[in-house]
């Protein structure tokens, strides 16, 4: 009976403690709204996290929508050739890119590296009494800090899942026509027929929203770090887990959500 | 010009000040003394009002700032200067950077006048030539000159120093002392000094604050306190254990 009620108390706390820091996180959400209207923008600042989240991230984005793609195209015709269906690689290929497999990849990529960059960036701020000073210096820390690494990261995510859409694609043809021989001609036939616009805007509402949740939990966390330097390697680890399994269960619904949205009729 | 009536604040469920009574005048040097861990910091920080007391009030300049929103705060912050502890420097920006930052912030965008802002305020500190340095290249006490700079820059009305000397030898101590000194004369800022280093405390102060258990216990001249036969703040000055009941 003392072990069901330690059970049920600490899945209580697990929950209540949840629910706290899921509210924390849409507070800087809301803050960091209400600081882009409030205040200027600093475009400097803006382009600076542009250039590391989006240039710098290209080669780990592109090589993961490349290899993701041809090997995608290489399982699927593995399963399709023994039905004869090696047509219908190409459009089950670009869908699946499109819907799932770019946005949801490229956004984990960038939780990993934009996310465990900003969170660590911030937390060694705080701890070393950098986001005080500015607070002294009577710059808003939400204003100057988190709005650029924000704003920076909703635009380059859907570029970014954008090229990642454009290698896959193109290395799923490569894979399937130059490889395994599949007619060209019908490949591109039909993956232009079955792939609709509406897949590619899937792809980039979900990295848009993803971006979102990147940046939201990765500022909290860095701007809620405990004291001392284990407290960033904590924060860091914790931001990059807690935005991949946001991404993940928050993927669920989108997907159930734009499939009603888009394609009711 | 600034003056803490019942100040009472809480951290991580302690109450570290129990109701905290100050008054600074205007280019007065305030000393606060006190063990380390007693809220020495934490009252310098609902000063700056980094964070927000659970009770008390602070006045500056006759106005009420507990209570005001962050963006009523900061018309006050850049009248308040502070130097950290550590420093603080934003550590992805130069020295200059770090320096001009402040006044960009005001609103200063000819890069003229900011050169020679910053090259007077370095001069000040004695660090000139370091503009194009970033602070990992600093030692301890030249990130603590070039953070005072920051901190002076826009002339501020009262300056506050969290533990200004710790960590640094005593030579590099004594400068930062010197430069306490010479700037409440130079441009006539009060001051608030946190520091448990006696040295600094005689030497900087006007007066001499003893913070034990979240109140202020003693306050007098360096000279008052030096004299103070009470044991709790003799033993504080002469650096003693006994009277925590250490002894060797």
């Amino acid at each position: 009976m003392g072990s069901v009620l330690k059970l049920v108390s600490h899945v209580g706390a697990v929950f209540t403690d949840s629910c706290r820091t899921a509210g924390a996180v849409f507070m800087l959400l809301g803050d960091t709204l209400r600081s882009m209207v409030q205040y200027r923008l600093r475009w400097d600042q803006i382009f600076e996290q542009m250039y590391f989240i989006g240039i710098r991230s290209q080669v780990v984005v592109l090589t993961t929508g490349a290899f993701t793609g041809a090997v995608f195209a290489a399982q699927v015709w593995f399963q399709f050739k023994r039905f004869g269906m090696e047509s219908a690689i190409g459009p089950t290929v670009s869908i699946a890119m499109c819907r799932e497999l770019g946005p949801v990849l490229c956004c984990l990529l960038l939780a990993g590296r934009v996310g465990a960059a900003m969170a660590a960036e911030l937390s060694s701020m705080k701890i070393t009494e950098q986001v005080d000073a500015l607070r002294a210096l009577g710059v808003y820390p939400t204003e100057y800090l988190i709005v650029p690494r924000f704003l920076a990261l909703v635009i380059s995510a859907p570029i970014l899942t954008g090229l990642a859409l454009v290698t896959g694609i193109g290395c799923g043809y490569f894979v399937a026509v130059k490889i395994f021989g599949v007619d060209g001609a019908y490949y591109w036939d039909n993956t232009i027929k079955f792939t609709d616009s509406k897949d590619v805007v899937i792809a980039l509402i979900k990295s848009f929203i993803f971006a979102v949740i990147i940046s939201a939990i990765a500022c909290h966390k860095g701007m809620n770090c405990p004291p001392g330097t284990a407290g960033v390697g904590k924060t860091t680890t914790e931001a990059v887990v807690n935005a991949s399994l946001t991404l993940l269960i928050v993927n669920f619904f989108l997907t159930i959500l734009l499939n009603a949205l888009l394609y009711s009729n | 010009m600034l003056e803490l009536k019942g100040i009472r604040k809480s951290m991580g469920g302690q109450e570290v000040l129990r109701g905290v009574n100050l008054r600074v005048g205007p280019a007065e040097r305030v000393v606060v003394i006190g063990r380390s861990g007693c809220g020495k910091s934490v009252m310098l920080r609902v000063i700056m009002g980094l964070l927000q007391p659970e009770a008390g009030e602070v006045f500056f300049e006759g106005k009420k700032l507990t209570g005001l929103s962050e963006e009523e705060w900061n018309p006050y912050r850049r009248k308040i200067g502070m130097l950290f502890q550590g420093a603080a420097l934003f550590d992805s920006l130069s020295v200059f950077e770090n320096l001009a930052f402040p006044l960009r912030e005001q609103g200063e965008k000819s890069e003229g006048v900011l050169r020679q802002k910053v090259a007077e305020a370095l001069k000040i500190v004695s660090l000139s030539g370091t503009e194009e340095k970033m602070p990992a290249e600093l030692s301890g006490g030249m990130k603590k000159r070039a953070a005072l700079a920051r901190a002076i820059i826009c002339r501020p009305d009262i300056m506050l120093y969290d533990e200004p000397t710790t960590g640094l030898d005593p030579i590099v101590a004594d400068s930062i002392n010197r430069l306490i000194l010479h700037l409440g004369k130079m441009f006539g800022m009060a001051s608030i000094v946190v520091t448990h280093d006696m040295v600094s405390a005689r030497m900087v102060g006007d007066r001499i604050s003893y913070l034990h258990e979240g109140k202020i216990y003693f306050e007098g001249t360096p000279e008052q306190v030096d004299r103070c036969e009470d044991p709790l703040v003799r033993d504080f000055v002469r650096g003693h254990a006994e009277g925590i009941g250490i002894t060797g």
